[in-house]
C-alpha cells in the first residue's frame, strides 16, 4: 500500500531554507519542545492532512518554473516518517529534483543508521539545526540531549553530505561567547560544512502560542537584533578559524 | 567663422543612419537603425548635479506646501486650458534643462470642462474654490459637454445599472485617457513635417462622404489645428519645435511639449508617456560621442525630465481619489524590453531613467515600468533589483509575452494596457462587477442593497440550499444581460468622448487608421469563483429576508479556494473570465474597436466592495473585494507561488488588456540577511570575518 505524510502544510514560495528559492514542506509532528520554536502548531503527532508522495510531487510540479531551487523538508521533524520521507526524496530525486532536509538530528541513532543511509542516498543537502552546544542547556532548552545531535553531524562529515549548519542565537541561551566558541571549534571538526546560518530569535510566533493555547515560554526575553547576531557568527567564525590555522602550523 | 565654432559646441554634426523613417512617419525603424544596446553595468552612471539638487529640493518645497495647503497648491478658475492657454511657467528658470508646466505655475491645475463642466466645479469647490461664473454658463448653455451627451442618451437601466455599482468607474465625466500619443514624432520629424503628413492624410479621404469618412476628416482637420498650437507652445518657452530636434536637450524638450500638449487638454485617468528611453538615447550617445554632453549632463537633462512628469497634476474630486486611493497620474514610461531581432532595447537611457529614483528619492510617478524579459541583459536585471529594493518604485511587465502581440515598439497606458505606440488607442471602459452579477443571478435582477429591480426581472433562485447547476444557469444568463448593458454603455461613452472631448493633440501623434482597442473590465473574480466553489463543493444556505429575497448565505463545510494552485476552483475562474469575454464579443462595439478584457482593480476594489452585498463564498457586505486577478484575502494558504499559479491560468487571449495579482512580501521572506555566510571555505580563507557573501 501507498505510503502517507502526515503534513502540516506547503509553502511555495521557500527563500531562506537552503538554497534558492524552493518549495517548503512541513512535516506534522515533534519529539523536541524547544523553547524558542516558531512552528508549536506542528508539534503534535496528531494526523493534520495526509498526503501521498505523489500528492505532493504533483503539487510541486504545478510550481516548478518558480521554485528552481528544489524542494526542503522541514517540520516538525522529519525523520519522525523516515520511511515517508525516503520515499518522497527518492521520487524527488528519480525527476531531477534538488533535496534538502531540515532537521534537528535528534532521533539519529549511532547504532543502526541503515535508514538513516538510505535517506542520504537521496539527500543533496542537511540544514543541521544545531540548539546548543553543551548538553545540559540543550536538555533545558528542548527537552533532549544532544549526543546524538553532535554525532548525526560528525557521521554527515565522515559521509561527506553537504550541510549547512543553522543556529539560532538567544539571549542568555546561546548568545554566551563560551558556548559560541565551543560550537566554533566543533563546527571546525566537521569536513562538509558548505554554510553557517546564523538565525536571531524573534518572537514573531506569540499569536500562534495564543491561537493553541498554550504559555509561551520566552516571554520576557528580547528579539535578537542584527548586530547581536553578526557578532555572534563572528565569534563562531573565529573560533573554526583558530582550529584550522592551529591545524595548518602543525 | 565664429558662427561655425558656437554651432559646433550646440550641435553635433553627424547625421543618424538613414532608412524607411526617412520617407515615412516609421519611429521604430529609425530607433532600429540607430541605437546602442547596452549590455554593460551601472558604473558609468553619474549623481545629480549641484543644479539639479536646488531644483529639486525646491521641488519638494513646493511639493509640501501643497500637502500643507489641504492636497492643492492653486487651481485655475478663469481660464480653461488649452495647448496655449497659459503663458510660460517654471520653478527656476536658469536651472531648468527642460521647461514646461500645465499652467503659469507648477501644481496649479488646470481647468478642463470638456469631460463634464460638473466635475470641473466640483473639483474646485472641494478644495474651496469656485469656477468662473461665465465659463460655468458657457459650458451648460453654450458648448456641450462630453458627459451631457453621455447622460442625454443613457436609457434609464444604463442609470440604474451605473447607481447601483454593477457596473462602475465609467469614464463619463471626465477625460478617458489611456491613449498614449507618439510623443517622440515631435523630436523626430518636427511639427511641420507631422503636419505635412496630416495634410496628406485628410486629401487621402476625399470622395464617398460616408459618415465615418466624415467623422475622420473632421479628427483630422481638428488634429493638424492641435499641432499647429504645438508650435505656439513651445514659442512661448522660447522653441522652434516646427522642425526637428537637433542634439539630445531639444529631442527632450520637443518630445515633453508634444506630451504636454495632451496633459493640457485631457484629464484622463492614466495619461502614460509611451516608450521614450531607448528613442532618447539615440541622441544622447550623438551627443556624448561628440563631446557635445558630458554623462553628467545627460543625467541632468534625464532628471529634470522626469521632475516635469512628477509635477503632472489634474484637478479631481475627493471621491476620485477615494477610488484611487490617492492622486494618481499614471504617467507610466515603459523601459527596456526585448527587440524582434534578439537584441535587447536596453540602452544607457534605461539605467538613467531608473537611476532617476536614486538622484531625486522614490516617487509613485512617473510609473516606471521595465518591460521583463528572460533574455535582458544581466547587468541590467541587476540594476533593476537593486533599484526595486532600494526604492520599491519600479513595475515590471513580460515583455516576451506581450512582444507576440504588439512587436516590440509598445508601451503600456496605465498600469497594464499595452499597445503599439501611435499605431493602436484605446477606449477605455472601467468595469463590471461580476460579483454582484451573481447576486442579481440569484435574486431574479434585485439589488440586494436598495431591493429595487435593476437586472431583468428573470426566475430568482428558490429553495432553501443554493444548487451549482441551478445557480450557474441563472448566473450566465445574467451575465449574458450585464455583457450587453455593459458594451452598449461603452458605446455611448466613447462616441460622446469622440464628439465632446476628442483627443485631438494625442491623435495627431497617430498614423490615420489606428487599431482601436475597446476595453473592458471585470472586478471580482476570485469573489464570484469561491463563491461558485462553495456552491458546488460545500453546502450553502440562502437567507431570505421578509420579501424572500436572499441577503445572505451560511456556508457549512470547506471548499477549495482560488489562490491555491488548485484546478478544482482555478477552473471556474478560467471560465468566468472565458464566458464572460465571449458574451462581450457578441456585441457591436464602437468604430468596430477590438473588445478586451482587464482584471486589474487595483485600488477600487475597496469601494466595489462597499457596494457589493454579501456573497456566498461567506464575505460579508463592505469586505473589499480582492485587487484584479487576486485571491481573496488571506484564502491563498500555500504561499505566494500557488497563488500566482492560481492567476497564471486565466487566459491571456480572453484578457488581453491586462491581468494583475498584487502581492506583497516582508523584506526577509525574500531571502538570506547579511548575517548567513553562504561559503564557509571561501569565508575562512579570505582570512575575514565581516566581508559578507550572500
Amino acid at each position: 500500500m501507498e505510503k502517507l505524510g502526515n503534513i502540516h502544510s506547503i509553502e511555495s514560495l521557500g527563500t531562506v531554507d537552503g538554497p534558492g528559492v524552493r518549495f517548503v514542506i512541513f512535516f506534522q509532528g515533534c519529539p523536541m519542545r524547544c523553547l524558542y520554536c516558531h512552528n508549536p502548531d506542528s508539534w503534535s503527532n496528531k494526523i493534520n492532512q495526509k498526503m501521498s508522495a505523489d500528492e505532493i510531487i504533483s503539487k510541486y510540479l504545478g510550481v516548478k518554473e518558480f521554485a528552481k531551487g528544489g524542494v526542503t523538508v522541514t517540520g516538525g521533524e522529519p525523520l519522525l516518517q523516515i520511511d515517508f520521507l525516503t520515499e518522497l526524496f527518492k521520487k524527488f530525486k528519480s525527476i531531477g529534483v534538488h533535496t534538502a532536509l531540515d532537521t534537528s538530528g535528534c532521533l539519529f541513532n549511532p547504532e543502526n543508521t541503515e535508514k538513516m543511509d538510505t535517506l542520504l542516498r537521496y539527500t543533496d543537502i542537511v540544514l543541521l539545526d544545531i540548539k546548543h552546544i553543551d548538553d545540559n542547556e540543550h536538555k533545558k532548552l528542548t527537552g533532549l540531549s544532544n549526543k546524538n545531535i553532535l554525532q548525526f553531524a560528525k557521521y554527515l562529515s565522515d559521509k561527506n553530505i553537504p550541510v549547512w549548519i543553522r543556529h539560532v542565537v538567544v539571549k542568555n541561551i546561546t548568545n554566551n561567547k563560551e558556548y559560541l566558541e565551543k560550537l566554533g571549534k566543533f563546527i571546525a571538526e566537521l569536513n562538509n560544512v558548505k554554510a553557517l546560518d546564523v538565525l536571531p530569535y524573534h518572537n514573531m510566533a506569540i499569536p500562534k502560542y495564543k491561537k493553541l493555547n498554550i504559555d509561551y515560554p520566552l516571554k520576557d526575553t528580547p528579539r535578537t537584533t542584527t548586530e547581536e547576531a553578526i557578532k555572534a557568527r563572528d565569534i563562531i567564525l573565529n573560533a573554526i578559524k583558530e582550529i584550522k590555522n592551529e591545524r595548518k602550523t602543525i | 567663422m565664429l558662427n561655425t565654432l558656437v554651432e559646433k559646441k550646440l550641435y553635433p554634426q553627424s547625421e543618424f543612419v538613414k532608412g524607411k523613417w526617412c520617407e515615412e512617419i516609421n519611429v521604430r525603424d529609425f530607433i532600429q537603425k540607430n541605437y546602442t544596446p547596452y549590455e554593460g553595468d551601472a558604473s558609468f552612471l553619474e549623481g545629480p548635479t549641484k543644479a539639479t539638487e536646488k531644483l529639486w529640493s525646491e521641488c519638494l518645497e513646493l511639493l509640501k506646501e501643497e500637502q500643507d495647503n489641504g492636497g492643492v497648491l492653486d487651481m485655475d478658475t478663469k481660464i480653461v486650458s488649452s495647448i496655449t492657454s497659459h503663458k510660460a511657467g517654471y520653478i527656476d528658470k536658469d536651472l531648468e534643462t527642460i521647461v514646461g508646466f500645465q499652467t503659469d505655475e507648477p501644481l496649479k491645475r488646470s481647468m478642463q470642462p470638456f469631460g463634464g463642466i460638473r466635475m470641473a466645479e466640483t473639483a474646485c469647490k472641494s478644495y474651496g474654490y469656485e469656477v468662473d461664473p461665465e465659463i460655468s454658463e458657457i459650458f451648460t448653455k453654450y458648448r456641450k459637454t462630453h458627459n451631457q451627451g453621455v447622460f442625454d442618451v443613457y436609457t434609464p437601466e444604463m442609470k440604474a445599472a451605473r447607481h447601483s455599482a454593477i457596473i462602475t468607474g465609467l469614464p463619463d465625466a471626465y477625460g478617458r485617457g489611456r491613449i498614449i500619443g507618439d510623443y517622440r514624432r515631435v523630436a523626430l520629424y518636427g511639427i511641420d513635417r507631422l503636419i505635412e503628413d496630416k495634410q496628406n492624410q485628410f486629401k487621402s479621404l476625399e470622395g464617398e462622404m460616408t459618415p465615418d469618412r466624415i467623422q475622420l476628416r473632421e479628427e483630422i482637420a481638428e488634429q493638424i489645428k492641435a499641432l499647429k498650437e504645438m508650435i505656439e507652445l513651445g514659442e512661448i518657452y522660447g522653441f522652434d519645435i516646427s522642425k526637428p530636434a537637433r542634439n539630445a536637450q531639444e529631442a527632450i524638450q520637443w518630445l515633453y511639449f508634444g506630451y504636454l500638449a495632451a496633459i493640457k487638454e485631457q484629464n484622463g485617468a492614466a495619461m502614460s508617456i509611451g516608450r521614450t528611453s531607448t528613442f532618447l538615447d539615440i541622441y544622447i550617445e550623438r551627443d556624448l560621442k561628440e563631446g557635445i554632453i558630458t554623462e553628467a549632463e545627460a543625467q541632468e537633462m534625464i532628471d529634470h525630465f522626469i521632475m516635469k512628469l512628477r509635477f503632472v497634476k489634474f484637478a479631481r474630486t475627493p471621491e476620485y481619489n477615494a477610488l484611487f486611493s490617492g492622486d494618481p497620474t499614471w504617467v507610466t514610461e515603459s523601459i527596456g524590453g526585448m527587440g524582434v531581432d534578439g537584441r535587447t532595447l536596453v540602452t544607457k537611457n534605461s539605467f538613467r531613467y531608473l537611476h532617476t529614483l536614486e538622484n531625486l528619492g522614490t516617487a509613485p510617478e512617473p510609473n516606471m515600468t521595465v518591460l521583463w524579459s528572460k533574455n535582458l541583459p544581466h547587468n541590467f536585471k541587476k540594476y533593476c533589483a537593486h533599484i526595486s529594493i532600494n526604492t520599491s518604485s519600479v513595475q515590471y511587465e513580460n515583455d516576451d509575452l506581450m512582444r507576440q502581440t504588439h512587436g516590440d515598439d509598445y508601451a503600456i497606458a496605465c498600469c497594464v494596457s499595452s499597445m503599439v505606440v501611435g499605431k493602436e488607442m484605446q477606449f477605455f471602459g472601467a468595469r463590471a462587477n461580476l460579483a454582484k452579477c451573481l447576486l442579481y443571478a440569484i435574486n431574479g435582477g434585485i439589488d440586494e442593497i436598495s431591493k429595487q429591480q435593476v437586472g431583468p426581472k428573470y426566475r430568482p433562485v428558490e429553495g432553501e440550499y443554493l444548487d451549482y447547476d441551478d445557480v450557474m444557469s441563472k448566473y450566465e444568463d445574467m451575465m449574458e444581460w450585464l455583457a450587453g448593458l455593459y458594451v452598449n454603455t461603452l458605446n455611448i461613452i466613447h462616441y460622446m468622448h469622440d464628439k465632446y472631448c476628442y483627443e485631438r493633440s494625442q491623435m495627431a501623434l497617430h498614423d490615420r487608421d489606428v487599431k482601436r482597442y475597446f476595453a473592458t473590465g471585470i472586478a471580482g473574480l476570485s469573489v464570484v469563483a469561491d463563491s461558485l466553489s462553495a456552491i458546488k463543493y460545500a453546502k450553502v444556505r440562502a437567507i431570505r429576508d421578509e420579501n424572500g429575497i436572499v441577503v445572505d448565505y451560511d456556508v457549512e463545510g470547506d471548499f477549495p479556494k482560488y489562490g491555491n494552485n488548485d484546478d478544482r476552483v482555478d477552473s471556474i475562474a478560467v471560465n468566468l473570465v472565458r464566458s464572460f469575454m465571449s458574451k462581450i464579443r457578441k456585441h457591436y462595439t464602437y468604430r468596430n474597436s477590438i473588445p478586451t478584457l482587464s482584471i486589474l482593480t487595483i485600488t477600487s476594489n475597496v469601494v466595489y466592495g462597499k457596494k457589493t452585498g454579501n456573497t456566498p463564498d461567506g464575505r460579508k457586505q463592505g469586505v473589499p473585494l480582492a485587487p484584479g486577478a487576486n485571491p481573496m484575502h488571506g484564502r491563498d494558504e500555500n504561499g505566494a507561488v500557488a497563488s500566482l499559479a492560481s492567476v497564471a491560468k486565466l487566459p491571456f487571449e480572453d484578457a488581453q488588456d491586462g491581468i494583475s495579482n498584487t502581492f506583497s512580501i516582508i523584506p526577509n521572506a525574500l531571502g538570506k540577511s547579511e548575517i548567513f555566510v553562504g561559503d564557509l571555505n571561501i569565508e575562512l580563507d579570505t582570512g575575514c570575518s565581516s566581508c559578507n557573501i550572500k
